[in-house]
Order: structure tokens, then C-alpha cells, then sequence
């Protein structure tokens, strides 16, 4: 209710579609359906390799599904002794939801204070946050390396975690959407005895969590995602996310097709499930982002 | 609603007057409560953002190889090494060159998905997901994929599979840089994970167009399609493309991911990044340089933005409001 997102509305059929004759449409949906398969045929092939044996993917003969679906692959690469999987998805997972929690707890009362606070100088303060919108931070990793190597932070998880929480980008769709937040819930909270932190906790946020809904899922995709952070800092092979693990795979001097293609199937399995799961807030999320950025 | 209802309640009416009046010194007090709400985040990005930004700009100036703390100024010499090496040059050529392919093709490629998913009257939520569903993916898994399975240069990559069905010879995608088909891979790969994400935004500019300037279109003897599209419908969309390329454009710029996994050997097609990486945590651990290399790419970046929001004014509306 108190969102100010463009929804995505579902359908809104031109009218105009319906002139289009069954040529027309079947042509559409011909063309949609060659592209949808052609956007499908990596996810196959990922399935395809994980379930086989190594002997029939680098077979004489294309196969397109294994003889015998290798069920027992799914274990493979925890037992390899080479990449320590298991340690990987742990470190990602740990980072991923640090990172989220962090970065929106940090981010949203940022966000808060400079849209709802009244206070002399925060224009200026908006400005020095607005300012490092301009720098990407990928584009800064040897100057963050440089800092983070000199606190000692290098293989730790502080090091992964804490310089990626303070996002001026995060902060700044923050303050935009509280801009937009109903006034009159905060003044209806201060009638009754809240201060402004008070008012944050027990009416803003509660009436907010759509929006932070979407903020999580977005900043949590990023960050198990994200790769050259974690391949700047995990430098011991403890440290790495399973982003650093697969990339480590492409490079090992024996390639064992069907454990790599488990492993990256494991990789993405948690997000497939918070694909179809949180996909309203993720379309939310990118709607709301990706036009701002 | 509910929650302001219940602490309205809880709290006896009698007690609110006197304590409130000792609450409005700390609790009330705006400048207090600013600190307090931006605090934290200030601080974090004082200290990870500003800092390392103006330690890299002083490292510049020094010989600094496998230190942080350098003690020999050299003043321009860095930034003099940096515009001077071919590698790091070649590298912004690298990125103009990807940047002139990717661009245009993910903008007209999601524009088309994002025009076909919104005809749709059966099964678009079914696309629609197919589509975005490759947003979920990094860009390691997706290299992953297209350097072992698709274009692998052996007989058993798909695309050499699919080659030899017709009869020809397999390609060595990503082995030579000449013929220069990594470029190829390189494009399709980012198009295949950035398409889904972009058809979305055009998604929603789409829906917002109103439906009575088709309808005064056609009133007017407006040819349905090309017509509509060019006059209409493009126009319209214009506020969402020119976001869209820029958008695509940064994020070309800081393409390092599937460049430094498809690529891992070889020594041609490196962006900016790439080489950065190379410099500063590579053998040499040349953070002077590194830093040079990355204030000139920071610097680029600004001018870029700056440029940006003077001509097309984009992100201006938001900061008057």
C-alpha cells in the first residue's frame, strides 16, 4: 500500500492485438518461442553435463540426454579434494546474508535520515553521497584492496563483507522511496509519544517491508554473484566464495566436466529458488532500480 | 495500520503530556536524530569509499611495488607509464570496441523481447520469466558454460557439434584472437545474462504508454506497426532507452568478470579492469601505477556522467523534488 513503484500490471492486451489475425499471432508466438528456447539452452546444457558421465559428453556422438541419468554426480563435488565446495557455499552464503542485512540496515537509516530528518546541512550531506555515484565501485577494487590489505582485513570475512556495505546507490533508492512515504503515519506516530527512531522502527519499517522485500533480493543476488571483490580479497583458498571456486575450475590443470557442471548447478540452485519464489518483488526491485540507475 | 493502533493504546493517555516534554531534548531533537539515522553509513563511506580514493591518489605519485606505504615520489611518472603502455591503451580500445558492439545489441535485442512479450495474451508471465530467468545467473557460471560446453574450441562444444551436422570444420572460439571470434562469445554471453533485465524496464515503460495515443493513431489513418512503432511507440520510450544505454555503457565499462574467466590465458582482449587487475595484484604488485590506472579510469568515468547530466539532463528530476 505504500509503494510508489511502477507496478508491472499483468496483461494489458492492446486492444489493438486482437485485430492481428491467427497469421499474425501465430508468427508472434513462433518467434517467442524460438527465442525463449534459445534463452533456455544453457540451463540444459548445465543439466545435461552435470547428469553424465564425462565419457559421454566428450563422446564421438552428441548426446542430448544421458543413457544413464548419474545421480551419484550430485555428491562429486563435495568429495573432490582439490576445491573445497562445501567451504565455498558456506563462505557465500554467510557473506550473501551479512551483506544483505547489513547493507539494508545501513543503507535504509541513511536513506531515512536524509529524506524525513530536517536538518540544516543535509543537502550537503546528500551531495557527498551522491558524488560516489559517479565512481563506480569496481572501478575503485585497487584502492579498497590497498585499504582493506593494510587493515589486515585480506581472507577474513569482515573483509569480504563490511566495504561493500555502505552502497550510495542503496542508500540513494532509499531516500527516494521515502520521500514517497505517507506523512501523515509518521505524524500520526508522533501524536502518540514516538520519536523519529521510535516512529522508524514501529511505523515506517513495518509499512515499508514490500520495499525492503525487494531491496533484499536485489542485494543479495548482487552478492552472491559478485566476483571481483571476492577474487581481490579471497586469496586463500579458505576464503573463497563459490564464485572464486567456479572460476577456479575453469583454470585446474584436470577438467572433469560433469563435477564442474554439478557444481555451477548447485551454484545457481539458490537463486533459481529465489527466482520463482520472490519473483514480484525481484521484477519490483529492478523496476525500481534499473530506471534510477 | 495496525501497528500505530496498538501503541496508541498501550500508552495511558495521562503519562504522554510530562514525557514527552523530556523526550523532545534527545528524542525529538532533529540534528541529533540526523546523525544518528546517517551515522553509520557516513562513516562506512567516509572510510571505504573517500579514503581509498584519496590513498590511491597519493600512491600515484610514488614508486609504490609491493608497498602501500611508499616513500619515493615520482611525481607524473605513473600516470606518464599508464597513457604510455600499450597494454593499458589497448585495454580502452578493447572496451570502446565492446562497448560498440554490446550496447546497440542489448538495447534492440531486450526492446524487441520486452515488444513481442507485451503482445502476448496467452502465456506472457510464462515468458516473460523465461527470459529474465538468466538474471539469476553470474557471470562466472555463464562463462563457465559458454567457454566448456558452448563454445568450446574441441569436436564436443555444442557449437562445433551443431558445425559439424552441416559439415564444417570446428572453430577455435577462444584459443586465437584472429580470427577474432571471442568476440562473439564475449557478446553473447553478456547479452544472454543483461537481455531479461533490460526487457523488464522496457516492460514497464511499454505499459505505461497510454493506450489513447494508438487509439487517436488510428483514428488519423496510422498504418498499424511500423508506423505506430516509429511514431509512437519509440518516442515514447525515449526517457527508458536513453536510461537503458548509459546504463549498459557503465556497466560495459566495468565488464571484468566473463573477460577475465573466458580469457584466463590469453593476452589479448582484456578491458580496462582486466588489466588493472594484472598491474596492481598481478607479479608485480605496482600499486602506484594501479592507482594512476585507476584514477584515469575514474576520472573518465566522471566525465562521462558529467557530461551525461548536462546533456540529457537524466537523473535531474529526481534531486528537485
Amino acid at each position: 500500500m505504500t509503494t510508489t513503484a511502477p507496478q508491472l500490471k499483468t496483461p494489458a492486451t492492446p486492444r489493438r492485438a486482437r485485430r492481428h489475425g491467427v497469421m499474425g499471432s501465430a508468427g508472434l508466438y513462433l518467434a517467442t518461442s524460438v527465442a525463449a528456447f534459445l534463452f533456455l539452452v544453457p540451463f540444459y546444457l548445465i543439466v545435461r553435463n552435470a547428469l553424465m558421465t564425462d565419457r559421454e559428453i566428450t563422446g564421438e556422438e552428441w548426446k542430448f540426454f544421458p543413457t544413464d541419468i548419474q545421480w551419484g554426480n550430485i555428491t562429486e563435488p563435495f568429495d573432490d579434494t582439490s576445491v573445497d565446495f562445501a567451504r565455498s557455499l558456506w563462505n557465500s552464503a554467510l557473506v550473501g546474508t551479512l551483506h544483505t542485512v547489513g547493507t539494508l540496515l545501513v543503507c535504509s537509516l541513511a536513506g531515512y535520515g536524509l529524506a524525513r530528518i530536517p536538518y540544516r546541512h543535509a543537502n550537503k550531506v546528500f551531495y557527498a553521497v551522491l558524488v560516489t555515484l559517479m565512481v563506480p565501485t569496481a572501478v575503485t577494487f585497487v584502492p579498497s584492496f590497498v585499504l582493506v590489505s593494510s587493515l589486515g582485513w585480506v581472507d577474513t570475512y569482515r573483509g569480504l563483507i563490511i566495504p561493500g556495505l555502505f552502497s550510495g546507490f542503496t542508500c540513494f533508492l532509499f531516500r527516494q522511496y521515502f520521500l514517497g512515504f505517507p506523512k501523515e503515519l509518521e505524524e500520526a506516530a508522533r501524536v502518540d509519544g514516538l520519536g523519529y527512531w521510535g516512529a522508524y522502527w514501529r511505523v515506517v519499517v513495518p509499512n515499508s517491508l514490500n520495499f525492503f522485500a525487494a531491496m533484499a533480493t536485489i542485494t543479495f543476488i548482487s552478492g552472491w554473484n559478485s566476483f571481483l571483490w571476492p577474487l581481490v580479497i579471497g586469496q586463500d583458498p579458505s576464503a573463497w566464495t563459490v564464485q572464486v571456486a567456479l572460476s577456479s575450475y575453469m583454470t585446474n590443470q584436470t577438467v572433469n566436466f560433469h563435477l564442474i557442471f554439478m557444481a555451477t548447478a548447485i551454484s545457481i540452485l539458490p537463486l533459481v529458488f529465489v527466482f520463482l519464489f520472490l519473483q514480484r518483488w525481484l521484477v519490483q526491485g529492478i523496476a525500481q532500480t534499473g530506471i534510477k540507475g | 495500520m495496525s501497528t500505530i493502533t496498538r501503541s496508541g493504546v498501550s500508552r495511558p493517555a495521562p503519562a504522554k503530556a510530562p514525557r514527552g516534554r523530556s523526550r523532545r531534548g534527545l528524542r525529538g531533537n532533529p540534528t541529533a536524530n540526523f546523525w544518528l539515522f546517517t551515522g553509520p553509513f557516513l562513516i562506512g563511506l567516509a572510510l571505504f569509499v573517500y579514503v581509498p580514493i584519496g590513498w590511491s591518489l597519493w600512491l600515484s605519485f610514488f614508486d609504490a611495488r609491493f608497498t602501500v606505504t611508499p616513500s619515493e615520489f615520482i611525481g607524473f611518472e605513473n600516470y606518464q607509464y599508464m597513457l604510455t603502455n600499450d597494454d593499458f591503451v589497448g585495454s580502452l580500445i578493447t572496451f570502446t570496441v565492446f562497448a560498440a558492439f554490446i550496447v546497440p545489441t542489448t538495447w534492440a535485442f531486450s526492446l524487441s523481447l520486452a515488444l513481442l512479450v507485451n503482445r502476448l495474451r496467452f502465456m506472457q508471465a510464462f515468458f516473460r520469466s523465461v527470459f529474465f530467468l538468466p538474471t539469476a545467473v553470474s557471470y562466472v557460471a555463464a562463462a563457465l558454460i559458454w567457454k566448456m560446453s558452448i563454445f568450446s574450441g574441441v569436436r564436443f562444444g555444442l557449437m562445433n557439434t551443431v558445425l559439424g551436422w552441416f559439415g564444417a570444420d570446428g572453430i577455435a572460439w577462444l584459443a586465437s584472437p584472429d580470427p577474432p571470434w571471442y568476440w562473439l562469445v564475449l557478446v553473447t554471453v553478456r547479452l544472454w545474462l543483461q537481455a531479461g533485465f533490460f526487457m523488464i524496464l522496457f516492460l514497464a515503460a511499454l505499459q505505461n504508454i497510454p493506450q489513447e495515443l494508438y487509439e487517436a493513431a488510428a483514428i488519423d489513418g496510422a498504418k498499424r506497426g511500423r508506423q505506430t512503432f516509429w511514431y509512437i511507440t519509440l518516442p515514447q520510450l525515449r526517457a527508458t532507452s536513453t536510461a537503458v544505454i548509459l546504463l549498459l555503457l557503465v556497466q560495459a565499462y566495468q565488464a571484468f568478470d566473463e573477460f577475465f574467466n573466458l580469457l584466463s590465458n590469453a593476452t589479448w582482449g582484456r578491458p580496462p579492469l582486466v588489466e588493472l587487475y594484472y598491474i596492481a595484484l598481478g607479479e608485480n604488485q605496482d600499486y602506484g601505477a594501479g592507482s594512476a590506472g585507476a584514477m584515469i579510469l575514474t576520472l573518465l568515468i566522471c566525465v562521462v556522467t558529467l557530461l551525461q547530466g548536462k546533456f540529457l539532463g537524466f537523473g535531474r528530476g529526481d534531486e528537485s523534488k
